[in-house]
């Protein structure tokens, strides 16, 4: 930053670039110089901030993640660092914890993706047609998105509540049997799954509408004339049209679901939180993660916690890749 | 899903208006010509079956926060009983007011107002910055450096989180705001979002005039491109707000009850400190109502930086 706020000659527009800066000659030499300077360095100084940051807070953390992992600490003693190899691993590869967090990670991950998604799209549908209220009904879709984890999963804990929720009386209009929302393990991950979807369709709505509106009118003329239906146009025109911002959501959703934590910390009401329920019935990797670490105050283990969700989030990625293509290459 | 982001459009074709304050720019035209696209993908007018399922969509949306309101409105006997009341009660204000002292929310709002005002303007600082260099100005590595920065985006900040309460604990700075903030003062979908504007709506020979005329690179940065940036500035920063706002894994971790955010304080309301249901709700309407007012006021700009900063096809 220094290097442009230091250069004197601030030229007002259409002044010369020397004016008024010390004697003529050796004004205009330095002013070039910094000039070039200017031109040269000023960019990587806007830049730089981002970079500095993200090497700070991010980057830098990810890597000695790894570091930690391969060591013994305790949340209350953060200095002492003993050396224990890959015991963190064994130990979690051994442990019934984790393959439970790990499953229920990825069944409420795509209980709550995969609905959303699609309803997403059809909402992002329905928004695409000329309206009234438009600007209402968009709003309003992209409301929950204000509501904060906090807020939203106390809402909903109690709208799930086993004897007095909303859900449940509703549901007994219908002749079921009152659900224990927390304590069955699908009924848990269900009720969870659906504070993520309340959350996020309308977020990714948006997305695809603005995908939508992007696709040129003349491709639906064509699909017309060649007779196709409405749904028909909508599967082979609309839903190609849209196909890398799909792939974008999808991207972004999984990254959302292999880091939940709030919606099921706040759902087990306290102490049960942390755990996941009372058997681990909802217990997420996040979740595990900060027991490990903020609960039985081992940071290496955490650690672990942690690079197992970024292996999970690349085996994830790997996959999708590998789908995208074989369903490209049948196309 | 949770993750902190705006996703980001390839150039060509914004399709919402971001309607915000005209700012005297030189490039009137080119902007009128950005934000009146037509609308290409639109076609048939709405029928009553779609008016249906879209007032059930908004149904779905609203009657959380609703509810939240008519609850926080009753008391702790009526919110338990069956049917649930679907009518807001006489107690609102009685119990916003107890909620209020027993989450100590007042701490919390303040808290995080400051957290997000001061990660949200950073944020746009930076993003117009480096989207303005990225976008118009030329120095070696510019494409790998922004191939990098959205390369940055797949890597989700939270699994950093052990070293960096080590780091923060170190630095003293454990339970303290400045934790919450230093490691989100950027964002790369900030800076993609910022250049991807920038190189549509900044004529590079404004640019080049600048430099003409002598004007250093800050200055037409702060001459030039702040004016003309200035639409998606404002988007940018109530979007970075929002999330700031509601940012809840690692401030949960870093924070204390003793100085919370919003999103944590409101984690003691469901820890069973507090019991009435009906205050529960209060506590939870509280936290929201500051976005919410937001959202009332600027919703249709919101909804437009959001699909102005999507994936085009």
């Amino acid at each position: 930053m220094a290097i442009s706020t230091s250069t004197p000659s601030d030229g007002a527009p259409g002044t010369a670039p020397s004016a008024g800066t010390g004697t003529g000659g050796d004004g205009q030499r330095r002013s070039t110089l910094l000039h070039r300077l200017d031109v040269r360095g000023a960019p990587y100084a806007f830049v730089a901030p981002f970079f500095v940051v993200f090497a700070a807070f991010s980057f830098y953390p990810l890597i000695y993640t790894s570091w930690i992992s391969l060591h013994r600490v305790e949340l209350s003693t953060l200095n002492l660092m003993e050396w224990v190899g890959f015991d963190n691993y064994t130990a979690l590869w051994d442990d019934d914890r984790f393959w439970n967090a790990l499953l229920n990670t990825i069944t409420i991950g795509v209980l709550s993706t995969v609905p959303q998604l699609l309803m997403a799209l059809g909402l992002a549908h329905l928004l695409n047609y000329r309206l009234r209220g438009s600007t209402f009904f968009r709003v309003a879709a992209l409301t929950p998105y204000a509501t904060s984890v906090g807020a939203a999963a106390l809402v909903f804990t109690m709208l799930f509540e086993r004897d007095f929720g909303m859900i449940n009386w509703m549901l007994s209009l219908f002749g079921v049997e009152n659900i224990d929302w927390e304590n069955n393990k699908w009924a848990a991950q269900t009720a969870i799954s659906s504070i993520v979807i309340w959350r996020w369709t309308g977020y990714n709505a948006l997305l695809y509408l603005a995908a939508m509106q992007a696709i040129p009118r003349d491709r639906y003329e064509a699909a017309a004339i060649d007779g196709a239906s409405r749904w028909q146009q909508f599967l082979m025109v609309t839903v190609p049209g849209i196909r890398s911002t799909i792939v974008f959501t999808i991207v972004l959703s999984t990254i959302g679901a292999t880091q939940l934590f709030g919606e099921p910390l706040i759902f087990g009401q306290g102490p049960n939180g942390i755990t996941g329920g009372a058997d681990n019935q909802y217990q997420t990797l996040g979740l595990l993660l900060y027991e490990e670490g903020w609960k039985n105050y081992q940071m290496g283990r955490a650690a672990t916690v942690a690079w197992a969700m970024f292996l999970l989030l690349i085996v994830v990625f790997v996959v999708q890749r590998v789908v995208q293509r074989v369903a490209a290459r049948k196309a | 899903m949770t993750t902190d982001s705006i996703p980001v459009r390839a150039a060509d074709a914004p399709p919402e208006t971001v309607r915000m304050k005209r700012g005297a720019t030189p490039s009137g035209a080119r902007r009128r010509r950005l934000f009146a696209h037509p609308r290409a993908g639109r076609q048939h007018h709405a029928g009553p079956l779609a008016y249906i399922l879209l007032g059930i969509a908004a149904l779905f949306s609203l009657f959380p926060l609703y509810w939240t309101m008519v609850a926080a409105s009753t008391d702790n006997t009526r919110v338990t009983q069956t049917p649930p009341p679907f009518l807001p009660g006489p107690h609102l204000l009685e119990n916003l007011g107890k909620a209020w002292q027993d989450a100590a929310l007042g701490k919390a709002m303040l808290n995080s107002l400051i957290v997000a005002g001061v990660i949200a303007l950073s944020t746009v600082l930076f993003a117009t910055l480096a989207g303005f260099a990225f976008a118009k100005l030329r120095f070696k590595g510019r494409n790998i450096l922004l191939m990098l920065v959205i390369g940055t985006m797949l890597v989700p900040p939270q699994l950093g989180v052990v070293p960096l309460f080590m780091m923060m604990t170190e630095l003293g700075l454990g339970q303290k705001l400045p934790a919450v903030i230093f490691p989100t003062l950027v964002s790369a979908v900030g800076v993609f979002f910022m250049r991807q504007y920038l190189s549509e709506a900044l004529p590079d020979e404004l640019v080049e005039a600048g430099r003409v005329d002598g004007a250093h690179s800050l200055r037409i940065f702060w001459s030039i491109v702040l004016p003309i940036a200035r639409p998606p500035m404002a988007v940018l920063f109530m979007i970075t707000f929002v999330h700031a706002w509601n940012d809840f894994f690692w401030p949960f971790i870093v924070l204390d009850m003793s100085n919370p955010t919003v999103p944590v304080a409101l984690t003691q309301l469901s820890a069973g400190y507090v019991r009435d249901q009906s205050l529960i709700m209060a506590g939870a309407l509280l936290g929201t109502l500051p976005l919410l007012a937001m959202f009332i006021i600027f919703g249709r700009q919101i909804v437009g930086g959001i699909m102005q900063g999507a994936v085009k096809g």
